[in-house]
C-alpha cells in the first residue's frame, strides 16, 4: 500500500530544480568514467605511436633500456626487473608483519587494544612515499650497508624493505577482514575435534580465509608495483636486468619521473616511452587489482 | 592429604595435561610473536619520526620557513612551496568538493540500480588502485598539452582533484548513508521532491561525516609528489605563484629536490621540510578526527 504510493508520487511532473540537479547530479558521477576514458586514451595513443617506432618484439625481449643514450635499447625487462625485485622484497616484508597483525588483531586483541592499534598501523599508510624515500636513503641503507656486504649507496633492498612497511597495514587490514569473516562454527569444528586454539588458527582458520589474505596480498603487490618515490630517490635510477638486491636499479615508476624531471619536449620518442612504460604499469596494476577484487567478492559471499 | 597430593602427581603425569599446558607455552609464543609483528612497524614509524626530527633540528627556524629556496643549504627555505602547496590545496578542494559530493549524491539518492550505475560504481572502485604517477601522465597530455593549461597550479589542482575523487566520493558516500531513511521519507512525506530533501535534510545531517573524509583526503594530496612531477611541476622558483597560471613547485617536490642532491647538508633542509609536511598532515588529520568526534556526538541524539 504504502509502496504503490510513493510510486504514484514519483510519477507526478518534476520540478524544473529536480531536473536539473538529477542531471548535474550525474555529470558529477560521470567524471569518473571520462577519468578511466582519458586514462586509457591517452595511454593507448601515444603508446600506439611509440610502437610505431620501436617494434614491439624489441620492446619485450631486449634485455637493455637505454632511450636516454645515444645508443637506444627499448626493452621494458631491465625496468620490469627491477620493479618486481623491489616488488617481491616488499612483500617478503609485508606479508609476514601483516598477517601476524591481522591474526594478533582479530584471534587475541581485546576491542580496546584493537581500536587504538588498528588506526595507529593505518597512520604507515598515509605517510608521504617522498617522506619514506628520504628515511630509506639516508637511514636504512646506511644501516644496511653495515650488515649486507658490498651493498650499494643506491639499491634495491632497502627501498623495498621500507615499501614493505608501508604496505604493512594493506596486507593487515584486508586480511583481517577475511579472518573476522571466517563462520564461528568453522572455529567450533576445529575445537571440538579437539585442536587447541592456536592450532586452530593455524589449520582451520587462516586456510579458510585464503581468498581474503590472497586478495590483500595481490593488493599490496599492485601497490608496491605503482609506488614511485621510495624507489625514485633511494633504488638508483640505472635500468639494469637484475635480480641482485644489493646493485642500483630502476623501476618502471622511477624511469617515468627521470624523464618528467628533464624538459622533454612533448612529441619526442623519449617522451613517448613514458606513456608505453605507463600503458604497461597501468595494465599490470589493472589485472591485479581485477584479480583482487574478484577474490574479495568470493571472501563477502562466502560470509554472507 | 595425601590422596590429594597423589591425585595431584598423577594430573601432572597425565600426558595429555602435560601437552596441553606444553601448547599453551606455544600459544603464547605465539601471541607475543604476532603482537611483536604488530609493534615492529609502528617502532619503525616511531624511528623514522624522531630519524627526521633530529635531523631537521639544525635546519627549523622562522629563516626556513620565509626564505626562498638557494644554493647554500643554510639559507634555503621553503616559502615558495609551502604557498604553492596552500595554493594546491585550496583548489584542488574546489574542484573536487563539488564533483565528488555530487557524484556521492547521485550516486546514494538519485541513481537507480542498472548497468550505467555499476558501470560506475566499478571504475570508481578501479581508479582507486590506479598508481598515482599515471594520473601525473594524464594531467601532462589532458591538462598540459590539450587543454593548454601549461606547467601551471591550476593544470597541478585539476590532476590532484582527478586523484582524489575516488575517495572523497567512497567517504561522502558512507557519511550520506549514516542519515537514516525515516528522515528521508518523512521529507517526502510532507511533500518535498528529492532536491528538497536533499538540500534541507540530508546534507546538513551529513555536512561533518562529508567534510571529515574531504579533510583527510586533501591530507593525502598535499603529500603526493609524483603526479606533480610528472605533470612537469618545477623544482626551482624564485618567485611566488600569483594565479592560477602560475608555474608553482610544492612542498612534496621541493624536499625530493633536496633529498636528491649529493651534497648531505641539503638533506637536512629536506629533514626540515619533512617536518612541516608532516606537521600540515597531522593538523589535517586532527581537524577530520575532532570533526569526527563532534559528528558521533550529535548522532547520538
Amino acid at each position: 500500500m504504502e509502496r504503490s504510493q510513493f510510486e504514484t508520487s514519483l510519477s507526478v511532473p518534476q520540478a524544473p530544480s529536480e531536473r536539473a540537479a538529477h542531471v548535474i547530479l550525474f555529470i558529477c558521477g560521470f567524471v569518473s568514467v571520462l577519468t578511466t576514458i582519458g586514462i586509457v586514451l591517452i595511454l593507448a595513443w601515444e603508446s600506439f605511436q611509440f610502437f610505431q617506432v620501436v617494434p614491439l618484439r624489441d620492446f619485450l625481449f631486449d634485455t637493455q633500456w637505454t632511450p636516454l643514450f645515444s645508443e637506444k635499447h627499448f626493452g621494458i625487462a631491465a625496468l620490469l626487473s627491477g620493479t618486481l625485485l623491489t616488488t617481491v622484497i616488499a612483500i617478503l616484508v609485508a606479508l609476514p608483519l601483516g598477517l601476524s597483525a591481522a591474526v594478533f588483531l582479530s584471534e587475541f586483541a581485546h576491542e580496546k587494544v584493537r581500536r587504538v592499534l588498528k588506526p595507529a598501523l593505518e597512520v604507515l599508510a598515509g605517510i608521504p612515499t617522498v617522506v619514506y624515500g628520504y628515511f630509506a636513503l639516508t637511514f636504512v641503507t646506511p644501516i644496511l650497508q653495515k650488515i649486507v656486504p658490498n651493498l650499494s649507496g643506491f639499491n634495491a633492498l632497502s627501498p623495498g624493505i621500507v615499501m614493505g612497511v608501508m604496505i604493512v597495514p594493506i596486507i593487515a587490514s584486508l586480511s583481517e577482514d577475511a579472518i573476522y569473516s571466517v563462520p564461528r562454527s568453522i572455529r567450533e569444528g576445529g575445537w571440538a575435534l579437539g585442536s587447541a586454539r592456536l592450532a586452530t588458527i593455524i589449520r582451520v582458520v587462516i586456510p579458510s580465509a585464503y581468498s581474503g589474505i590472497a586478495a590483500s596480498v595481490i593488493l599490496g603487490f599492485s601497490r608496491a608495483i605503482g609506488e614511485t618515490m621510495i624507489v625514485t630517490i633511494a633504488a638508483g635510477l640505472q635500468p639494469r636486468l637484475t635480480f641482485d638486491p644489493r646493485v642500483p636499479i630502476e623501476t618502471m615508476t622511477a624511469y617515468i619521473v627521470q624523464v618528467s624531471m628533464g624538459d622533454t619536449p612533448s612529441g619526442t620518442l623519449e617522451y613517448k616511452t613514458i606513456f608505453a612504460v605507463g600503458m604497461a604499469l597501468f595494465l599490470l596494476t589493472l589485472v591485479l587489482n581485477l584479480i583482487s577484487f574478484a577474490l574479495r567478492r568470493r571472501v563477502m559471499k562466502g560470509s554472507g | 592429604m595425601t590422596p590429594l597430593l597423589e591425585d595431584d602427581i598423577n594430573l601432572i603425569e597425565d600426558p595429555d595435561l602435560v601437552a596441553r599446558s606444553l601448547d599453551e607455552r606455544i600459544e603464547t609464543a605465539f601471541k607475543a610473536i604476532c603482537f611483536l609483528a604488530l609493534l615492529l612497524p609502528l617502532m619503525l614509524l616511531a624511528v623514522l619520526f624522531g630519524d627526521v626530527m633530529l635531523d631537521a633540528i639544525p635546519r627549523l627556524s622562522l629563516d626556513f620557513i620565509r626564505n626562498f629556496p638557494s644554493r647554500l643549504p643554510i639559507r634555503a627555505g621553503i616559502l615558495p612551496a609551502l604557498v604553492g602547496s596552500a595554493w594546491l590545496m585550496v583548489l584542488t578542494a574546489a574542484i573536487a568538493i563539488p564533483l565528488g559530493v555530487g557524484a556521492a549524491l547521485y550516486l546514494e539518492e538519485y541513481a537507480r540500480p542498472g548497468t550505467l550505475t555499476s558501470i560506475i560504481e566499478i571504475n570508481i572502485g578501479n581508479l582507486a588502485g590506479v598508481p598515482s604517477i599515471i594520473y601525473g601522465l594524464l594531467g601532462l597530455e589532458l591538462f598540459v598539452r590539450v587543454m593548454q593549461m601549461g606547467r601551471s597550479l591550476l593544470a597541478g589542482a585539476a590532476t590532484l582533484a582527478l586523484l582524489v575523487l575516488p575517495v572523497v566520493i567512497m567517504s561522502s558516500r558512507e557519511a550520506l548513508r549514516t542519515v537514516p531513511n525515516p528522515l528521508r521519507e518523512a521529507a517526502w512525506g510532507l511533500g518535498a521532491d528529492r532536491w528538497q530533501t536533499l538540500r534541507r535534510v540530508i546534507l546538513p545531517m551529513s555536512v561533518p561525516g562529508i567534510l571529515t573524509g574531504i579533510i583527510l583526503s586533501l591530507a593525502r594530496a598535499i603529500g603526493e609528489t609524483a603526479p606533480l612531477i610528472a605533470l612537469g611541476a618545477i623544482t626551482y622558483i624564485d618567485y611566488l605563484p600569483d594565479s592560477v597560471r602560475s608555474k608553482f613547485t610544492a612542498l612534496p617536490i621541493q624536499i625530493f629536490n633536496w633529498v636528491s642532491r649529493p651534497d648531505p647538508e641539503f638533506h637536512l633542509n629536506a629533514a626540515a621540510g619533512i617536518v612541516v609536511l608532516l606537521a600540515l598532515m597531522l593538523s589535517m588529520n586532527g581537524i577530520a578526527i575532532w570533526l569526527r568526534i563532534r559528528l558521533q556526538k550529535r548522532a547520538n541524539w
